[in-house]
């Protein structure tokens, strides 16, 4: 990938896959992480939320009682790291009883357009999902 | 490892950023300051007091340029720049001034 990028900055399209719940497991937040670090690469990235994955977005998490630290705050930041396109996949949500209306309100600030507030959530079925992850150069499953 | 503050004992872990961000103070932020060096005038605790606040709100420590943006969009093109940034903290800003204002490594610090 270096390579690509200093001879001729080849921009690839990076997809980070969430299919756990955000807590229980490592995973979800190990993902964030790895997206934080790799936003620095400058590449196409986008992620996508399937299976339990979704509830990694549903607004007003508490971990108080878990004492674990709630993490979803970060996923507003993800715009500031040009990180745009989260996608969801309908059926993961509507399977688990939850509608967009659960979702914390994602959005990123174009800085092109007046720093305007742009919805980073998209939602796919879940045939238009495989055209997505058809679509990757990379693919990170999670 | 410790600093020791007004007779606390407070934690740090083995590059000097705090472990628990609860006992942060001003004070504490001039005593990890001076350990890097760093007279703390008002430019440096405005980026101080920003990450924390941007800290407070997406419990991540931003990395360099997404912090240089930030400061762009809220203060403006001049002191929202990587010069402006590394003149007030010489050895990396994201990484001096996060210690200082008691947040751990940014993610993405590379």
């Amino acid at each position: 990938m270096s390579e690509d990028m200093e001879e001729g900055g080849t921009v690839k399209k990076f997809m980070y896959m969430n299919r756990k719940a955000p807590y229980g497991t490592i995973y979800a937040l190990e993902a964030l992480e790895v997206v934080l670090i790799g936003a620095a690469f400058d590449q196409d990235v986008s992620l996508a939320f399937i299976d339990d994955g979704v509830f990694q977005l549903t607004k007003d998490q508490n971990t108080d009682d878990i004492g674990i630290k709630n993490f979803s705050p970060a996923f507003r930041a993800l715009g500031d790291y040009d990180v745009t396109k989260l996608y969801v996949e309908k059926e993961s949500l509507a399977e688990r009883g939850l509608t967009q209306d659960d979702l914390m309100d994602l959005v990123w600030e174009d800085e092109d357009d007046d720093w305007a507030e742009k919805p980073s959530i998209i939602m796919v079925s879940r045939d238009e999902m495989k055209k997505v992850l058809g679509d990757q150069d990379v693919i990170m499953s999670f | 490892m410790a600093y020791e503050l007004d007779g606390q004992t407070i934690e740090h872990d083995e590059e000097g950023y705090l472990t628990d961000l609860t006992q942060w103070s001003e004070g504490m932020a001039d005593i990890l300051a001076k350990d890097e060096g760093i007279e703390m005038t008002d430019e440096h605790w405005e980026v101080v007091n920003f990450l924390r606040e941007y800290y407070d709100e997406y419990q991540i420590a931003p990395a360099i340029r997404v912090l240089v943006k930030a400061l762009k969009k809220t203060m403006g093109k001049e002191k929202g720049s990587n010069k402006y940034l590394y003149t007030l903290f010489p050895y990396g800003p994201a990484k001096q001034a996060c210690k200082i204002a008691g947040l751990p490594k940014p993610t993405g610090c590379i």
